[in-house]
């Protein structure tokens, strides 16, 4: 199964719901140009959902990284949500999982970056 | 080798679709040899991360080269060989992707994963005829042992589309 994602927004936060592969070609791909287009469209508070994320290489994880610097450069947030068993000892055993804010309550995670925005 | 041994080869093409072929093949496999779910996963991503090397940096994605994949299912032990027909590489010089000055790098994790998940690694440089990866992962208590004589035993497999 190919990577899907779609985009929903809640308050001022843009929900990121992702799907199936995130590797190396077309998942990265993908990704890279979704988190473009956000970016070029003014939304800087990203929750990606992770949940139905069934696969994950070293090229994803790497896009996962490129997606957190693209959004953090220009002042905006990236978080991550729902992290499957997977993803997540992949980020741990990468030491990715203190970098990425990481979230398991979607609306806990929104109103983080409310509070953020806020302080 | 033992007769408790079986071995399965494939040839890939140095494209992305053959590494799919690699991910299912290296499932099946894993699978016969008695692995459960997470050292399956483990094992996948093992051979994805070192196919994709292969293809992407051992044979530039050069499409008339071949990444020669071989699978040995000891009784005590899964092996795996990727050879690819490019210069080699050293694995010693290969940066540390914890360190903190890499840590939010994009690339440069997939040997680190397959040492994380693999009990042995070794890379052999073979000027002239490419790069030889072998990798090991050991059966172990809690899992059946392998006893051969499966369908699968001595299988070929010829992938060169």
């Amino acid at each position: 199964m190919s990577m899907k994602a779609t985009t929903r927004q809640v308050d001022s936060v843009t929900v990121i719901d992702v799907s199936g592969r995130i590797t190396l070609g077309e998942g990265c791909v993908q990704l890279r140009q979704l988190i473009r287009d956000e970016l070029a469209k003014g939304n800087k508070h990203l929750l990606v959902n992770l949940a139905e994320v069934t696969y994950i290489d070293s090229s994803g994880i790497g896009e996962l990284v490129s997606a957190f610097t693209a959004v953090s450069n220009p002042g905006g947030q990236l978080k991550l949500l729902n992290l499957t068993k997977k993803v997540h000892d992949l980020l741990q055993i990468t030491k990715l999982y203190t970098v990425f804010d990481v979230h398991d309550d979607e609306a806990k995670a929104v109103s983080s970056f409310t509070k953020a925005a806020q302080a | 080798m033992t007769a408790d041994t079986s071995v399965v080869e494939v040839t890939l093409a140095s494209n992305l679709n053959e590494v799919e072929v690699a991910d299912e093949i290296t499932r099946r496999v894993s699978t016969t040899a008695g692995f459960d779910e997470d050292d399956q996963q483990k094992i996948e991503m093992a051979v994805h991360e070192s196919v994709i090397n292969a293809i992407f940096h051992g044979n530039k994605n050069d499409e008339t080269k071949r990444v020669f994949l071989r699978f040995q299912i000891h009784p005590d032990r899964l092996e795996i060989h990727i050879r690819d027909q490019g210069a080699g590489f050293d694995v010693s010089a290969v940066a540390d992707p914890l360190a903190s000055e890499n840590l939010l790098k994009v690339s440069g994790r997939g040997i680190f994963l397959i040492r994380a998940f693999m009990d042995e690694l070794r890379v052999d440089v073979r000027p002239g005829t490419g790069t030889e990866v072998t990798m090991v992962k050991k059966t172990h208590a809690n899992m059946k042992p392998y006893q051969g004589g499966t369908d699968r035993e001595h299988e070929g497999h010829n992938t060169t589309s």
